[in-house]
């Protein structure tokens, strides 16, 4: 009992295999493969078809993917090496620091694609709210193990709520997509945490309210909440083949595209996504690429490698040790296949424009270090639900 | 339970997580099946016509212009061919839609052009309105070198203007037969409307008058398409599979350059408004058809100004743009007379030898019919009356026949009060006057017809009174007297010939009408047309007398009230065995022998090649 609890925290037990000393022991394959199989899709999807993005520099898109990547996988290792439970020890200073991040990007926040949301370091423009899911998943399943036999059933489904609302509110102002993960996170946490339904449906009725007011309410009464654009992105879904040059035309031209895809593939014949009829085809609208270059055959392959991961993050919910970890997982599984959905349904045409990324596909060095973190952070739920097998005592 | 063995975990604490974990997966089940399901029915189920807009989308045709075929005259000579021009468009997609940009837009242009900026609005919202809609907005034709040039090295500040080649019309032979060639123009949206089944779009160039648009068809061509392959901001990424454009053919006329020439020239030189037209009798094909006062061509091929197209129309300056050859209605006056003759042989109103006492006027119904000037001649029979063109003679001939359909029967059988099928629009019908023509139209509008009378069929035994005829009509009438009574069909056309000048189709003489013509009563008329012209007392014998080719002629001079009178001329040539046919009339010429034999002559000259000499005397008689 005790060699194998010290096994995951010893390197030097001349007994480990190679995989054990790499830190690599007790993983969930299945999930590493996920993971793994989707940063390749996106490697390889912007290899074929990013080259035309940048003048003078076709592999550039790929090289800093792969090197983002690559700091992301070194990130999963070490995250999964820790024992996630610390997380939950640090909670305040996780969300503390959550809030503050995200409140930094007002200060010293620097544009891009029309929103303001990053913060410029030395080497690499960082995005807090990317990180943010995940110390928001951190922190809140954290304040929900610590209230869960506090006050009344009301007071802690507000308090939850409550604790997820502010740094969304923070991030709404932000970036309206990045928002949406934040609210889905809170209620996935919320639903895991086992609040009550009704709580949950007087949620959902405040929601659809407040969407109403914001998007229609507001605006015919003369007080736009949203700038026009906004306004325009979130609904021109419903309304696809409107002029050239708006929000619906570039949703449309992405959603021709992915038709055109058909069965099998255009290849290098896609012209949709060749020409730059599909915009932010490397971000954004990578999805519609892989659908039109390789068609319904590798789209489905993309969306199967996140219903696998999804499956493995889920199945977390039942192997882990603890309900912190259970109700981590719920965290991390929400927000991926939320993204996932958002982010696929936009390509498909039948969500707004919201901006929110393909989780390991889109491009872009935040988002896919973060998601690696939470791949890591899943990691650690397996790697220690295997541990407590061994040492019941822990937990 | 700490020390309690956890595999498996106690169900009391499992319970709420399992069934939250069942929610948890059905959602995300079900979002990851919306995108299945969304996925396999946008690619598997309605792939292909997304393929279609894909392939759409990217791709743009561009139509490029065939040349135009040339027009010949008979010896291959170019009457029209096509020069390139270098056409400064604007794109109608690119013209911006915000006021203020266009203005700015046409302030750029306008300064390249060095034009104002209401200049290049003006002419913009023109050709807009002009032309179906996409088409390329041609701002200035004929650019310079240097604005070409600027324009390509500036090509950045000009996205919206193209310097295209475009084919322009030429005429090497300036005016020479615009009459006959017609012009060209872009297409226009009734065009498209009127021509479902041609290939024609938006910027095309038609022919839409004369020989251009009845062998439109020939002339045209096929214009290639330039497929390229455009990105999402329009620019050009590849070229595509691409057609070239198929160049019209040739179409060849049965013009002779130089009888035409000499048509024009000599027409010109009187200075009077007038027609010819010279025709070969047993083929029907025209050799020359001209029409003065004329036009240059060329002005077609640049827009033209209000004051141009005043000018082609007005009535003071002979309305230059009219054919007289073809859609000129005039009385005939004694060029009519054969036709009379004939009429009165075929219904034994007279014999050859019927001679006539012509004191130089007669009074038939109360009413005094004169020759011209009074002029009596004497005794005369058939023969005699066509040489010193007796009206006394042909007056009485026609009150014999009035009351019968005798005289507008032949003169219907030669071909007159109907359109000859010249292949060139814009001809006229004629008019053969029947009593019960008149006699309606005298019902229908009292004030300006008498009914019908006996002197309407005398005047139109000569040609006068309501008849009227084109001067092309009566060129097929004596056609048809000297081929031996065949009615044939005007022709222009003589072939179409490829690029390589391969012969592809010909024309065919069409025989309209054969007319029962006795050959000794054709002789007898020949006879007296020959006399007519060249025997000294013939009423050209001045103009034809000395002419080396033996010829059958007949002078006209038309009353044309309050007009002055008009001169004709009607010649076979040679009288033997004719092969063709001229007919010439000047308004206001007077004698057909002072101004319209002349012409005749020189047209004359020019088909033979042989001039005549002078001839002193003769002439006793006039007209």
């Amino acid at each position: 009992m005790e060699s194998s609890r010290l096994s995951r925290h010893s390197t030097r037990d001349p007994r480990l295999g190679l995989l054990e000393r790499a830190g690599l022991a007790g993983m969930d394959g299945w999930l590493a493969f996920s993971a793994l199989g989707l940063i390749a899709c996106s490697l390889f999807t912007l290899y074929e078809a990013s080259g035309e993005n940048i003048a003078g520099a076709p592999e550039q898109y790929v090289q800093r993917q792969a090197l983002y990547g690559l700091v992301g996988i070194i990130g999963m290792i070490a995250v999964s090496r820790i024992d996630y439970s610390r997380f939950r020890e640090l909670r305040v200073g996780i969300y503390t620091f959550l809030c503050a991040s995200i409140f930094a990007v007002f200060t010293f926040g620097v544009a891009a694609r029309g929103s303001t949301n990053s913060l410029e370091l030395p080497f690499f423009t960082f995005q807090p709210a990317e990180l943010g899911k995940l110390l928001l998943i951190l922190a809140l399943a954290g304040f929900v193990i610590d209230g869960a036999k506090r006050g009344s059933e009301a007071g802690r489904s507000f308090r939850y709520l409550a604790l997820g609302l502010v740094p969304t509110g923070l991030v709404l102002l932000q970036d309206l997509g990045t928002s949406l993960v934040f609210g889905a996170i809170t209620i996935a946490i919320m639903v895991a945490a086992g609040v009550r339904w009704s709580h949950l449906a007087v949620i959902g009725v405040a929601l659809t309210g407040f969407i109403a007011v914001v998007l229609v309410v507001m605006p015919a009464a003369g007080v736009p909440v949203l700038k026009e654009y906004q306004q325009e992105r979130l609904t021109s879904f419903l309304s696809p083949s409107s002029d050239i040059g708006d929000a619906g035309y570039q949703q449309n031209q992405a959603k021709v595209g992915i038709g055109a895809g058909g069965t099998t593939g255009r290849g290098d014949q896609a012209t949709q996504s060749r020409f730059g009829f599909v915009p932010e085809r490397h971000t954004d609208f990578i999805f519609a690429v892989v659908a039109e270059r390789y068609g319904f055959v590798g789209a489905a392959l993309v969306l199967s490698l996140f219903a696998l991961l999804f499956w493995r993050a889920l199945r977390l919910m039942t192997l882990s040790k603890n309900f912190y970890g259970t109700l981590v997982a719920a965290g991390i599984a929400a927000a991926v296949i939320f993204q996932v959905f958002v982010n696929v349904g936009m390509n498909l045409g039948i969500m707004p424009i919201t901006g929110i990324p393909l989780p390991l596909m889109s491009y872009g060095g935040s988002a896919i270090i973060a998601t690696f973190l939470m791949i890591g952070v899943l990691q650690s739920i397996h790697i220690e639900s295997h541990a407590a097998q061994r040492s019941p005592w822990i937990d | 339970m700490r020390f309690e063995p956890v595999v498996p975990r106690p169900k009391a604490k499992r319970t709420p997580v399992s069934r939250r974990f069942v929610v948890i997966g059905a959602a995300g089940l079900i979002l990851l099946g919306i995108l299945f399901f969304r996925l396999w029915s946008l690619q598997v189920v309605t792939g292909d016509r997304y393929l279609a807009e894909a392939n759409q989308n990217r791709t743009r045709e561009i139509r490029v212009p065939a040349p135009r075929g040339s027009i010949l005259d008979s010896e291959g000579h170019v009457l029209v061919d096509n020069r390139m021009s270098m056409a400064m468009q604007l794109d109608p997609i690119e013209l911006p839609e915000k006021p203020i940009e266009r203005r700015d837009l046409f302030a750029r242009v306008g300064k390249v052009l060095d034009r104002s900026p209401e200049w290049v609005g003006k002419k913009v919202r023109e050709e807009i309105h002009e032309n179906p809609p996409g088409s390329p907005i041609t701002v200035a034709q004929d650019v310079s070198d240097d604005i070409v040039y600027y324009l390509q090295e500036h090509q950045s500040e000009f996205p919206e203007v193209q310097v295209n080649r475009i084919f322009v019309r030429k005429y090497p032979q300036g005016l020479l037969g615009a009459h006959v060639l017609g012009s060209v123009g872009e297409v226009t949206a009734e065009d498209l409307e009127a021509n479902p089944d041609k290939d024609l779009a938006a910027g095309d160039t038609l022919g839409k008058t004369g020989i251009e648009q009845t062998y439109d068809d020939e002339l045209r061509g096929a214009p290639g398409l330039t497929r390229l392959q455009v990105d999402s901001t329009g620019r050009i990424v590849s070229q595509l599979p691409s057609t070239l454009p198929d160049p019209g053919d040739s179409v060849r006329l049965s013009i002779d350059q130089d009888v035409q020439q000499a048509g024009e020239t000599s027409l010109q030189s009187i200075g009077l408004p007038g027609a010819f037209v010279a025709m070969d009798v047993n083929s029907g094909q025209v050799l020359g058809l001209g029409s003065n006062p004329t036009f240059d061509p060329a002005i077609f091929t640049k827009p033209l100004t209000q004051k141009q197209v005043d000018d082609l129309y007005d009535e003071d300056l002979g309305a230059p743009l009219f054919d007289r050859a073809i859609g000129g209605q005039y009385p005939v006056g004694s060029i009519f007379k054969p036709i009379t003759a004939l009429a009165g042989l075929d219904g034994g109103f007279i014999t050859p030898s019927t001679v006539v006492n012509d004191a130089g006027t007669i009074t038939i119904a109360d009413q005094e019919f004169d020759n011209a000037g009074k002029q009596a001649h004497g005794p005369v029979d058939l023969r005699r009356s066509l040489e010193v063109s007796s009206d006394v003679y042909y007056y009485l001939l026609g009150a014999d026949m009035n009351g019968t359909r005798q005289l507008q029967d032949w003169a219907g059988n030669f071909g007159l009060g109907r359109a000859t099928g010249i292949d060139i629009p814009g001809e006229s019908e004629g008019l053969v006057p029947t009593p019960k023509w008149l006699n309606q139209a005298h019902r229908e509008e009292p004030d300006y017809y008498d009914p019908w009378v006996i002197g309407q069929n005398i005047q139109f035994a000569i040609g006068q009174g309501y008849f009227q005829a084109s001067p092309l009509q009566m060129a097929v009438a004596y056609s048809a007297l000297g081929n031996g009574g065949n009615v044939m069909k005007p022709k222009l056309y003589q072939q179409t010939e490829d690029a390589a000048g391969r012969v592809k189709e010909e024309a065919e003489p069409e025989v309209v009408s054969t007319i029962p013509l006795d050959p000794a009563y054709r002789q007898d008329i020949m006879d007296g047309l020959h006399d007519a012209a060249q025997a000294p007392d013939g009423t050209s014998y001045q103009v034809f007398g000395g002419f080396p080719v033996k010829v059958a002629g007949k002078t006209g001079t038309a009353e044309r009230q309050p007009k002055a009178d008009q001169a004709w001329y009607a010649v076979l040539a040679p009288y033997e065995d004719p092969e063709i046919a001229v007919v010439v009339t000047v308004e206001e010429g007077g004698f057909g022998a002072d101004t319209a034999a002349p012409v005749a002559l020189q047209i004359m000259q020019a088909y033979f090649d042989k001039q005549a000499k002078p001839v002193s005397g003769g002439g006793g008689s006039v007209e």
